[in-house]
């Protein structure tokens, strides 16, 4: 029997949101607001290249003359970016910790309540854990079992000393500073991430994974993630995130880039419950996020699968760039509001290689007073020839307060392509939750249930220990959507 | 076991039952009998509570509660079973976790503790063997792509699973040929015994030779309008419904 | 005039030849031209900066030459028509938006009818109140050109139908264009259980290019429908838009079915606002475009009521440098429960050159409704090619065949049966067009 379909029974959804909590670590904060002087403070606290800080300043300068992107059905006020810290780090006595003893207790008493038992995930599920909390990288793990295969995983501040001729190469070549406003403040600010190389013909032996946390207050969080995947090399990187209870909103504004090579393959996996706000829509994360993949190489293929529950706002399209011929895009996506949530969300496949592929499957429920957008591009360029794609958008609704909304663009500039796109609207079924609460399944559960045959499509695609997560987070995430 | 008194129930504003009354008492086996639009499936509906049905006058006693106060998932708990006449499609959701669902989840109504998934498909495999079902039935989605008779098996299996006290059958015969039918009668004569109930809605006798019942209602016009033993079954088959419809006009 | 027409003086540019006279006598009507004429102004030309616009862009027009205003001759037995030969009874004939009595004919019409000019609606009064009809019927994303018609309307297609009349017969409403830009003004109000078929063509005289900016505002009561067919056959060299806005009422239906194959660019955008319960509409479209053509087919349903459903089905073919686009907003407000909105576009793309845009979009407010779309685009199926070549169909029949049943299902299925056949064998003729045009 297959492992999802063990932990789809596990839906419980009693739980509150539980990972509310702040932890008291003294930080090093940069000053309040938004000037050169911060980003080169960041710069040096990096002890960054001269080009890096170029490359930043030039970045900063272009986002004081870009507009804030006004088309995602989302509203929020205006943001006040003085209004924020910058930089925050843990207090570290040398140059960092080595190894996990040397981590701040307090620091792993936080990851423990999340329920990463950090110690134990070298034996547990062969996961290497690049811990970030708040901006800085404290722990990384399963380095030496990686370094043997010539695997590089490590936070991306160390790779800018480390590997400066990979991240010279490939930032900035799939999200340019300029893309957007909120990647153009990322590529300003970004403060930590992860960095992966896998090399020529290496399968990274274990899936890798980063989980982030925001934690002091006010501090904006801009992480940046490279992942180069060189040619006939796989990986598997899961992203999962939860953030602790507070009333602010806070800026979340990562950049996500992906290189496959050719034959290579990257999946990215996401789980995303930042702290979503309260039932009447105070506090929560604005999670303003670009992700991108470009498959360069031929026979090269990207997966995004995400799980989109938390935020009280959520801007996100991770998308691929399919310049290799025969190159495979794929977009699994759940995304669930509630409350007063408001998720705008989607993908971009742009096919530019030959019998390039795509697939999209989008499930959004929405709940509560909540709005959500699917919002997606697809794009044959005269020369994709041969070029697929199949998107199916499936919105669910529950409650008669909330909104689903379908705004796909299909732009086909080939004949010998295939695009094909469906999308269905519809509420969820009266039939199915009274045959399960005939059969004794509180109303609650079956909601769960049903939401989560739904969602199967998509959950499918998780690797394992991400799947248990995101079935019982939808469950939690529905608490109370039906009277 | 369970006490029908006056019955008065509205469907979208339709009064569909209009004072039936009906006593099961424990390891009883009734059928009820009459043609369509007689209010059969309103009482099943009723009776498990679903939304859109409307008691507008009368009681329901269960194991000496009210039954009407409670939910449907409280009535499952409380050993009330019905195998739908048109069991639900659910996509995506495995028909294994949906089983342990509902046998956890009524397990808890009875103060037992849940079955861990090892312990649960011990149970399952069990039953299944038991009532021949086919293997790939429980591995597929709920019912999602089933054959009629597929789904009236899984009812069945649903049924023997949660162990129920009373189980109300309705139209389990409608859609299966006579193999199909002998095996869901199987299925529930396996089952009989002197604490459970049976309440079997039909409309052709036919199920009534393999599931042979105590008592035998005709229901017409949203009321009982004759009760007797298993021959009014045989009776009925003879004679058709329009000498009882008539009757009760 | 490579520069973009600035936005206060697009009355001026488009509307030098077509300027309204003034209208003393009907204040309400000066109100609502002055209205529009400064939003208009205020406006200038959409750009594909606007969201509903991304798609089209109207810098043509900006660049169009006019050809000449004066219009050739064209006889009574030239008009084009769906109906078979000699049974086109009921014509009303616009040139360059003006009526033309002497081309028209509306004979026996029953009582409780009126069909006519605008223009001479709004001279003689005719019994109805004009006042509170035109410019009435809101709703719409295209508010700049349809202003601009406001501004500049002066005559078109008018049509009363008083209650409980049915029309069997079609109406057609004919449209000649030559060498300058106009502004007709439809305006269709179908009273409680009324029936009618209205025919519109769009063609062109032989002057030359010239923009057409249609506006049509339809009214339909409840229990009335209105089945509203558009046959638009342009110029090579004209530029026609066309915003179309319709009320429903209760158990009204609306049926619009749009053939589109004429105009170097055409844009025809309709608006439904299905505003009482069981209020109905069909939007339906073909196109079929080659060499440099734009069509763009942008339609928004609004279901403002429970219970109200719409179907709507587009399909394209696309040859040569050609673009089609399709943009179609299912809206379902919060009251209107238990509606259901379901919308395709399909494409044919005949060359690597062609392009297809689509936006089929949903906005749901409301839980209890079912909604869909679906958008294809690709060539001609293969299998489908190859297994009619293996019987012996040299390809280029094939291919025709193959076309021709594409489009096939979505005339075959309107409700005026009568007038499918005509409407094929312009399907026919855009097909051997293409055997003689310009090559692939």
């Amino acid at each position: 029997m297959a492992a999802n379909v063990e932990t789809i029974e596990q839906v419980q959804a009693t739980e509150k949101y539980k990972y509310g909590f702040v932890t008291d670590i003294e930080s090093e904060t940069a000053p309040k607001g938004l000037s050169e002087d911060i980003v080169r403070f960041i710069s040096q606290k990096k002890n960054e290249p001269e080009w890096l800080l170029e490359w930043r300043l030039k970045a900063y300068r272009h986002w004081l003359t870009m507009p804030e992107p006004q088309w995602a059905h989302v509203v929020f006020p205006p943001l006040d970016y003085q209004d924020s810290y910058y930089y925050s780090a843990p207090k570290s006595k040398s140059d960092g910790p080595k190894s996990l003893e040397e981590v701040d207790p307090e620091l792993l008493r936080t990851y423990e309540k999340l329920g990463i038992p950090l110690k134990e995930q070298e034996m547990l599920a062969g996961v290497a854990v690049d811990a970030v909390f708040d901006s800085v990288s404290v722990a990384t793990t399963f380095k030496g079992k990686l370094e043997e295969q010539g695997i590089i995983f490590c936070p991306i501040s160390e790779a800018v000393q480390n590997h400066p001729e990979l991240v010279r190469k490939y930032l900035g070549s799939v999200v340019p500073a300029a893309d957007n406003k909120h990647a153009c403040l990322n590529s300003a600010v970004f403060t930590d991430g992860s960095f992966v190389y896998i090399p020529k013909g290496v399968r990274c032996p274990m899936e890798l994974s980063t989980y982030f946390r925001i934690n002091a207050a006010n501090t904006g969080q801009f992480e940046r993630t490279l992942l180069i995947a060189d040619a006939g090399s796989y990986v598997s990187y899961l992203e999962g995130c939860t953030a602790p209870m507070r009333d602010e909103n806070q800026l979340h504004a990562a950049v996500v880039e992906l290189i496959a090579l050719d034959d290579a393959e990257i999946k990215y996996s996401t789980v995303q419950n930042w702290y979503p706000g309260d039932e009447n829509g105070v506090g929560g994360i604005y999670n303003f996020v670009t992700k991108r993949g470009a498959c360069r190489g031929h026979n090269s293929k990207i997966s995004w699968t995400q799980v989109e529950t938390g935020s009280a706002i959520t801007w996100k399209y991770p998308s691929c760039i399919l310049q290799g011929d025969n190159s495979v895009g794929e977009f699994y996506s759940v995304a669930i509001t509630n409350n007063m949530q408001q998720a705008d969300t989607g993908t971009k496949m742009i096919h530019l290689g030959k019998n390039t592929r795509s697939r999209i499957i989008s499930k959004g429920i929405s709940a509560g007073r909540s709005q959500q957008t699917y919002r997606g591009l697809v794009k044959i360029s005269p020369k994709a020839q041969g070029a697929r794609n199949h998107t199916q958008c499936d919105s669910l609704l529950i409650g008669d307060t909330c909104g689903a909304h379908t705004v796909p663009y299909i732009e086909c500039r080939n004949r010998g392509a295939v695009v094909e796109h469906e999308a269905t609207t519809s509420k969820i079924s009266e039939d199915q939750l009274f045959y399960c609460r005939q059969r004794g399944i509180s109303q609650e559960d079956a909601v769960a249930l049903v939401v989560n045959g739904f969602c199967r499509e998509v959950l499918q695609q998780l690797p394992m220990e991400f799947a248990v997560e995101a079935q019982k987070l939808v469950g939690i995430s529905l608490e109370g959507s039906v009277g | 076991m369970l006490k029908i008194e006056n019955l008065h129930a509205t469907v979208g504003g339709k009064g569909i039952l209009k004072g039936l009354d009906l006593k099961i008492g424990p390891g009883e086996i009734h059928a009820i009998m009459g043609p369509n639009g007689s209010g059969k499936s309103t009482l099943s509906y009723v009776l498990s509570g679903r939304e859109g049905y409307e008691v507008t006058e009368g009681t329901v006693t269960y194991q000496g509660r009210d039954l009407l106060a409670m939910e449907p998932e409280e009535r499952a708990g409380a050993g009330i079973f019905l195998a739908f006449q048109y069991p639900v499609e659910i996509p995506g959701v495995p028909n294994t976790t949906f089983l342990r669902e509902a046998v956890n989840a009524v397990r808890k109504y009875k103060g037992e503790p849940g079955l861990d998934p090892m312990a649960f498909m011990k149970v399952l495999r069990a039953k299944i063997k038991e009532l021949q079902v086919p293997d790939d039935l429980i591995k597929r989605a709920v019912n999602a792509g089933f054959s009629g008779g597929e789904k009236k098996r899984n009812e069945i299996l649903q049924m023997a699973l949660l162990d129920p006290t009373l189980a109300i059958l309705d139209e389990t015969d409608s859609g299966l040929d006579i193999d199909a039918l002998k095996t869901v009668a199987d299925g529930v004569n396996a089952m009989r015994s002197p604490d459970r109930s049976v309440l079997v809605i039909t409309h052709y006798q036919r199920l009534l030779d393999y599931i042979v019942p105590d008592h035998v209602h005709v229901l017409a016009h949203g009321r009982i309008v004759r009760s007797g033993g298993k021959e009014l079954a045989r009776e009925l088959e003879k004679t058709g419904y329009a000498a009882f419809t008539g009757e009760a006009a | 005039m490579s520069e973009a027409v600035a936005a206060s003086d697009i009355l001026e540019t488009y509307g030098a030849g077509a300027a309204p006279p003034a209208s003393p006598a009907l204040p309400w009507l000066e109100s609502l031209r002055a209205g529009a004429r400064a939003r208009a102004a205020a406006a200038g030309l959409p750009t594909p900066r606007q969201e509903t616009w991304k798609y089209t862009n109207l810098r043509p027009l900006e660049k169009l030459a006019f050809g000449t205003p004066s219009p050739g001759q064209i006889g009574a037995e030239r008009l084009p028509s769906l109906l078979p030969q000699g049974q086109s009874a009921r014509r009303l004939v616009f040139v360059n938006g003006r009526f033309n009595a002497g081309l028209s004919a509306c004979a026996d019409l029953p009582e409780g009818v009126r069909a006519g000019s605008l223009a001479e609606a709004l001279d003689g009064g005719g019994g109805f109140d004009l006042a509170g009809h035109l410019g009435r019927i809101a709703g719409g994303e295209d508010q700049a050109m349809m202003d601009l018609n406001t501004a500049l309307m002066s005559d078109g297609f008018f049509l009363h139908v008083e209650a409980g009349v049915q029309l069997d017969q079609p109406i057609e409403a004919i449209y000649l264009g030559a060498g300058q830009a106009f502004h007709p003004r439809g305006l269709i109000i179908m009273e409680e259980n009324s029936r009618a078929i209205v025919v519109e063509h769009h063609d062109g005289l032989g002057g030359g290019a010239y923009f057409a900016n249609h506006g049509c505002e339809i009214s339909i009561g409840a229990q009335a429908q209105l089945r509203h067919y558009k046959v638009q056959a342009e110029a090579d060299d004209a530029i026609h838009l066309a915003n179309v806005r319709v009320k429903v009422e209760a158990g009204g239906i609306y049926d619009s079915f749009v053939l589109a194959r004429g105009a170097r660019l055409s844009r025809n955008e309709v608006s439904v606002r299905l505003e009482a319960p069981g209020a109905e509409c069909h939007l339906n479209g073909i196109y079929m475009l080659r060499g440099d053509q734009h069509c763009d087919n942008t339609t928004t349903v609004e279901h403002l009521a429970p219970e109200t459903s719409s179907r709507e089905v587009f399909k394209g073919v696309l040859d040569d440098r050609s673009r089609g686009v399709f943009q179609g907003k299912i809206v379902v407000h919060k009251d209107a429960q238990k509606s259901d909105g379901h919308q395709l576009s399909k494409v044919l793309l005949l060359s690597d050159r062609a392009e297809m845009d689509a936006k089929p979009e949903l906005e749901i407010y409301a839980d209890d409704v079912k909604c869909s779309h679906g958008a294809t685009a690709g060539d001609l199926d293969p299998d489908a090619l190859f297994y009619l070549r293996a019987r012996g169909i040299p390809e280029a029949s094939a291919r025709h065949m193959l076309i021709e049943a594409f489009l096939a299902d979505t005339i075959n299925n309107l409700a005026a049966e009568g007038l499918c056949p005509a409407l094929m064998a312009s399907v026919g003729h855009w097909l051997s067009d293409a055997a003689t045009g310009e090559a692939p």
